[in-house]
């Protein structure tokens, strides 16, 4: 379920756009249904779809399209290393390998203890950052070299469940 | 420590990237800290001065929307999103007596490989973008505006969410502008991860709340544009460059750079320089200056070669670029294209089929799936370059990369076909050997590359 602030979130994405085309929304709607629950469900997509006037299939189409939607449920800390050119050319290839050893996973998979997924992306657009790694869709995390890396990993383990 | 806390100590604060003293002359990023964003800071550095100047708010008997078109044009200002084109000329497209709706959009959504200067731009001066958008919303008579941010950058899309506050509760944006008749409503919006959407009509669909795949053109925005009403799309620089054209004339712009390339421009160096970040500086600045600024070449190698404007402009060996001045005509007289401005540089370490192998993934990752040349096409490229550089390559593979290239590029509704197919047949231009040494001897020449 959305929370009634996540709702009002909703309501205040909805208010940007014509009264006829609330479906403009959808993006913003799903990504709120994605910081309140983690991931986008078919629930979830009803839900939104409901709320918007549009078919379940039609809101299906934009979260399989867009890259940062979680179509399943991931590990509580969502861990984006990009890889792309200019940030290979800056070890951020490195920074990914040296993830994969130290969470004892490979790209794509979530620690055992649920705290972790670990995913290469595409160009975050902090090129000049490298490396550079997006925690949960919202926080972009600079230059990490492989001790930078360590103190968050280890820091965010340490902080445990809170938030 | 909460998780917030621990996250907060890695976040960029711009001083490598933006606030490093080492511009040229800089309109955008001029006297920018990282503190002083807000609407009270702007003004004091000028800012909402060419509005006022514009609205005849200043005392002064305002413009016309005609001369602020024309100012734009005489400015030679062009669209710093990829294309370059004259954003004046553009803007005169724009039907003025149509009788409905008709939109504003600032494409905001900087995904182009190599490219982080719009990032700096709303992070640091967002208001200078509010600024240009409301003054381009009176050039064209548009009422409602729409700025789509790159989905993963969501701390600068607050960013600006917040400074349109500043700017609606100090009369900047909303119903009557500073007192006069004029009425503009601007919202920002947010993308989640979709290269395709910088791509102006899958930005359209985006807006539209669906799959961000391409339409054809024509009709073009200007007729048929968001909700299929005339529409202008412009790039987040390109609005920032607007205010300073108003208050200081589009002469002016056009002295700070070079015939047909006014002003300045912010380049984004990355890849094996000492200093990675983002330069704004004139039009026509030498390549090597702009080499310099960004601290030359890392640990003293030597310049292999650069790829000019974003991952998809060719790539250029460092003797073309080296003879190059950072502007349309220039770059694309060597042979590749401004694009967005960046610049990604490779020393003499890098493998060129490695490089390209990694650019080659990109593409058929981000491939919308509609025209079938690209969407089988990059994975074919894909794949070919993937097996030469793991020493399967076969000795017909170059030709055959450039075959598959060729049989993309002009054969798509979008331009990402293309951008796709140009760093393929560029590498293997000037660096076929590389491709050819992989082939004979199933290994790198320049094996320490990671």
């Amino acid at each position: 379920m959305i929370s009634e602030a996540g709702l009002a979130r909703f309501a205040r994405e909805v208010a940007k756009y014509p009264a006829d085309q609330k479906q403009s929304a959808v993006m913003a709607c799903l990504a709120v249904v994605q910081q309140e629950l983690g991931h986008v469900g078919v629930e979830s997509e009803k839900l939104v779809a409901d709320y918007l006037g549009m078919a379940p299939i039609a809101v299906h189409e934009v979260t399989t399209f867009y890259n940062m939607y979680n179509q399943r449920p991931l590990g509580k800390y969502k861990l984006n290393v990009c890889t792309n050119l200019p940030c290979q050319l800056r070890d951020g290839t490195k920074a990914l390998r040296h993830l994969e050893h130290k969470l004892g996973i490979t790209m794509g998979q979530t620690t055992a203890d649920g705290m972790f997924t670990l995913q290469q992306s595409e160009c975050l657009g902090a090129c000049a950052d490298a490396p550079v790694l997006l925690v949960n869709d919202r926080t972009m995390c600079s230059f990490m070299g492989n001790e930078k890396l360590d103190q968050l990993v280890d820091g965010l383990m340490a902080a445990g469940v809170a938030p | 420590m909460m998780a917030s806390q621990i996250l907060a100590q890695f976040q960029a604060t711009g001083v490598e990237t933006c606030f490093h003293d080492r511009h040229i002359s800089p309109q955008i990023y001029a006297g920018l800290d990282g503190s002083n964003w807000r609407l009270k800071d702007y003004q004091a550095r000028g800012g909402y001065a060419a509005l006022r100047k514009m609205l005849a708010a200043d005392g002064a008997p305002g413009l016309t929307p005609d001369q602020v078109i024309a100012t734009v044009k005489e400015s030679a200002l062009r669209g710093r999103g990829g294309a370059g084109f004259p954003t004046g000329l553009k803007w005169s497209f724009m039907p003025r007596q149509f009788p409905g709706q008709k939109y504003l959009v600032c494409n905001s959504d900087e995904g182009e490989p190599g490219t982080c200067k719009d990032r700096d731009i709303l992070q640091f001066n967002p208001h200078i973008v509010i600024e240009g958008m409301v003054i381009a919303a009176y050039a064209m008579g548009i009422s409602v505006g729409y700025n789509y941010i790159h989905g993963e950058i969501f701390k600068t899309y607050d960013r600006f969410e917040e400074a349109l506050e500043e700017a609606r509760a100090a009369g900047l944006l909303g119903d009557a502008i500073l007192g006069s008749a004029f009425n503009f409503q601007l919202h920002a919006v947010h993308g989640f991860g979709a290269y395709i959407c910088g791509e102006e009509t899958a930005l359209l669909e985006s807006l539209e709340g669906k799959k961000g795949q391409p339409r054809f053109k024509p009709p073009f925005p200007a007729s048929f544009g968001m909700y299929g009403k005339p529409t202008t799309i412009n790039n987040t620089e390109t609005f920032a460059a607007v205010p300073w054209i108003i208050r200081n004339g589009g002469a002016a712009y056009l002295a700070c750079g070079k015939p047909n390339n006014g002003g300045t421009k912010i380049y984004s160096v990355s890849g094996d320089v000492e200093k990675p970040g983002n330069y704004e500086v004139p039009m026509g600045t030498p390549f090597a200056r702009l080499l310099e600024i960004a601290g030359g070449v890392r640990s003293g190698r030597q310049l292999k070669a650069v790829i000019p404007g974003g991952s998809s402009a060719p790539i250029l060996p460092a003797a073309v670029m080296m003879d190059c001045t950072m502007d349309y005509d220039s770059i694309a007289k060597a042979g590749s294209m401004l694009g967005s401005g960046a610049v990604i540089v490779l020393d003499d370490s890098r493998c060129m089929v490695k490089s390209l192998q990694r650019l080659s993934y990109f593409y058929m990752h981000e491939s919308c799936g509609q025209c079938t040349p690209c969407r089988e096409g990059t994975g074919w490229l894909s794949r070919m370059v993937d097996r030469v550089e793991n020493g399967q390559g076969r000795a017909s593979d170059m030709d055959l990369l450039n075959s598959v290239a060729d049989n993309i590029q002009g054969r798509t509704i979008c331009a990402l076909g293309d951008a796709a197919a140009m760093p393929v047949r560029a590498m293997i231009k000037h660096f076929r050997h590389e491709f050819e040494y992989h082939v004979e001897h199933k290994i790198c020449m320049v094996p320490a590359y990671v």
